[in-house]
């Protein structure tokens, strides 16, 4: 009884087919065995783009501001993974930024307190200290004596400076900043060595002179 | 907020603001209100990112803040805007608009504006007024004066206002612009200030700005080029510091808007009554308000004065063409129709028209109005019925809705087919951008020897090289590689552009159901 009318015709329906327009004798379309294509070919071409001067500009515009949105600082790169060895080229390829500062000022009073981190200053401060270079090599003992207690002053107050919140007030950072920046020559990587060692090369061509008379190998 | 929208902000975060920002932004949309650290641990990211991607947020106007659910006590809340994500889309129509309507200088102040969320006016002055500096010749600089006018023309013009100010949490301390009428504690909790409510919105600071652009030195370059896109702090302050603008995006849909129904009449009718609507339009812009769905009644009176004296239309002339306006059963921005002649063919397309105009039809006269034969109409109506355009409405006529004496017809919903429709073009719109970034990822290499060996040209040119330096830098691309990168610029330019045009057609879909659903 279930069998009744399988395979016959196209099976029997609560409805008639007729009102939905399925005349009798009409075929259905063919069933389909596997999923559809992923580039079915289209019957309708879609409407052809606009063109003109109006939507060259509105082009020419958007691929701009794509560019240009590359360079704000409101684009936020991921800071650069650890590699497994410091590499020499780090130092003076420092392209992505290593520490958690923000590149442009907002105005703190319209962004809740809790968002306040301190903003990095632009480079252009780095120049002045370095004309104070050539003067170093001729520092005293005793100078060098003092430096070597605010060094460590220094270091102790770098390592406090990495565990506080980013809540610290402007002001005492821009003191520690300015501090930083005067030893920063010395002071970098934690080298022994005082950077202006291997910058100046003046002293380089002067120690040569005394080793004229022994041999070369 | 759908999946589709949430991909299509996703993928425009990540364009404009990088990764970091995607990952924050998708997930507030995802996930509604959060607090800081809420928002740290479930997206695995370190605090000082995302703070730094919080502050970029919320000075595009994309995230807002507020206190907590638990009363002024809890951590700071923050909630993504899915809509003000769009617009970015929408960023080179806002920029276009603003270059017919007020020139070069009224362009670059609102591209300055949207590339930077929010900025005062002095900042936007200078910005500018060194932008147009250097694109003029040697010796010829810009005035401020002429950018403080056309900065002005854009407030009055409502194009620009003010931001909202921000209301303090828990304190009752005034917020910055002491303008603000009313508690700002009490509206922190309810909802957060827009700006119309600041009577304020439209009001020039008093400023005075005196000087001219500064042109770059090609000594400053270096200089110019770390600090020249970052809001350069001048030590003197101007005087309206706190006062910040941002771009009116209603306003400008409104514009928009008036456009297109503009062009509509023009195409419907013709050309003169496209100027009466155009003339009518322009005298309801300050008087009625962007929500509205009709304008302020006008008297054929004042339309008669209004009209542009160039066009010589006597009285009663006016008055025919009004008359012929009333009785046409206009569709302002009834466009759901268009998109079903693209993807199923003009006769669809006439079948879909015919069933907006009668409501419900059954089968037979779906094939008598529309001219169709039978089997093709069958066909089409299938097809848009299986992609949910058109439905189905039973009608019985016996209580037991027996199948042979019930009447089908079909029909279409305006309302459900529009947001269907919309969310189609967000998802085309993300599939064009995905595409997009594939396309430029596959070709990274070319594209990178292609930018080196410009750099390497410019340079010569910059330090005066022969002619055979230059042809030999040139032809280190390979002439099939040539014809690579001519179609890969030819596909990407393509796909942008669909992109945009796209988007006008979500702006008519948008407009249409924020106007619908309000009645």
């Amino acid at each position: 009884m279930a069998g009744r009318g399988r395979g016959r015709g196209r099976g029997q329906m609560t409805f008639n087919l007729e009102d939905l327009g399925i005349g009798r004798g009409d075929s259905l379309p063919p069933t389909t065995f596997k999923p559809s294509p992923l580039f079915p070919p289209m019957p309708v071409q879609p409407v052809p783009l606009q063109t003109g001067e109006e939507v060259e500009y509105m082009l020419a515009l958007k691929q701009e501001l794509r560019a240009a949105n590359k360079t704000l600082p409101f684009y936020i790169r991921r800071a650069a993974p650890k590699r497994d060895v410091d590499r020499y080229s780090d130092k003076y390829q420092s392209g992505e930024p290593k520490d958690s500062a923000i590149e442009w000022s907002p105005d703190w009073s319209r962004l809740p307190k809790e968002l306040c981190i301190k903003v990095r200053k632009p480079l252009a401060k780095r120049h002045p200290p370095q004309v104070k270079q050539p003067k170093k090599p001729l520092v005293g003992k005793e100078e060098i004596l003092t430096k070597l207690e605010t060094l460590e002053k220094k270091e102790e107050a770098v390592n406090s400076e990495e565990e506080e919140d980013g809540e610290k007030k402007k002001t005492n950072e821009e003191e520690e900043q300015a501090e930083e920046e005067e030893f920063e020559e010395d002071f970098e990587e934690d080298t022994d060595y005082i950077m202006s060692y291997f910058d100046n090369g003046e002293e380089f061509g002067g120690d040569s002179d005394d080793n004229i008379d022994e041999a070369t190998y | 907020m759908t999946a589709q929208e949430v991909r299509l902000c996703g993928l425009l975060l990540q364009e404009h603001f990088g990764e970091v920002v995607e990952r924050i932004g998708t997930h507030l949309l995802r996930g509604g209100a959060q607090n800081l650290r809420t928002i740290a641990n479930e997206t695995n990211t370190p605090l000082d990112l995302v703070k730094k991607s919080l502050c970029v947020l919320v000075q595009h106007g994309a995230c807002e803040f507020g206190s907590g659910r638990r009363g002024p006590g809890s951590p700071v809340e923050y909630r993504a805007s899915c809509e003000r994500v769009l617009r970015v889309l929408r960023y080179p129509r806002y920029i276009y608009t603003a270059k017919t309507l007020y020139g070069d200088t009224g362009e670059l102040i609102v591209e300055e504006v949207l590339q930077r969320g929010h900025m005062t006016m002095s900042n936007t002055v200078k910005t500018v007024a060194d932008r147009l500096t250097h694109n003029m010749e040697e010796g010829r600089s810009m005035e401020y004066s002429e950018v403080v006018s056309a900065f002005s023309k854009l407030v009055e013009t409502h194009f620009l206002q003010r931001c909202p100010p921000v209301a303090e949490m828990g304190t009752a301390a005034t917020s910055t612009n002491p303008a603000t009428p009313g508690t700002p504690a009490a509206s922190a909790s309810t909802a957060p200030p827009t700006a119309e409510s600041n009577p304020d919105c439209y009001k020039l600071p008093h400023v005075t700005l005196i000087g001219r652009g500064k042109r770059r030195r090609s000594s400053d370059d270096s200089e110019e080029q770390r600090g020249g896109k970052k809001a350069k702090m001048d030590s003197e302050s101007c005087g309206d510091e706190g006062i910040y603008w941002q771009v009116n995006f209603e306003r400008f849909h409104q514009h928009f808007r008036d456009q297109a129904i503009i062009s509509a009449v023009a195409s419907k009718l013709d050309q003169t009554s496209s100027e009466i609507v155009r003339t009518m339009l322009r005298m309801s812009e300050v008087t009625t308000t962007q929500t509205a769905a009709y304008t302020q009644p006008l008297s054929a009176n004042e339309i008669f004065r209004s009209l542009p004296p160039n066009y010589s239309i006597s009285r009663p002339i006016l008055d025919q063409y009004l008359s012929l306006l009333v009785d046409d059963p206009m569709e302002f921005v009834g466009k759901s129709g268009d998109s079903g002649g693209g993807m199923f063919g003009s006769r669809s397309a006439r079948i879909f028209r015919l069933l907006l105009r009668k409501r419900h039809l059954e089968q037979k006269q779906v094939e008598d109005f529309a001219m169709i034969p039978a089997k093709e109409a069958k066909d089409m109506l299938y097809t848009l019925l299986s992609e949910n355009l058109v439905q189905l409405q039973e009608i019985p006529k016996t209580p037991d809705h027996a199948p042979s004496r019930t009447f089908y017809l079909y029909t279409v919903n305006q309302l459900p087919t529009a947001r269907l429709l919309l969310q189609h073009c967000y998802k085309t719109v993300a599939n064009l951008i995905e595409r997009r970034l594939f396309e430029t990822k596959e070709n990274k290499r070319l594209l990178e020897k292609s930018q080196r060996i410009e750099a390497i040209l410019a340079s010569l040119q910059a330090s005066g090289a022969e002619p055979e330096q230059l042809t030999e830098v040139e032809e280190m691309i390979t002439a099939p590689e040539r014809q690579q990168l001519e179609a890969l610029r030819h596909h990407i330019n393509k796909l942008d552009s669909t992109e945009n045009q796209v988007d006008e057609t979500v702006f008519l879909l948008e407009s249409y159901i924020f106007s619908t659903k309000t009645k």
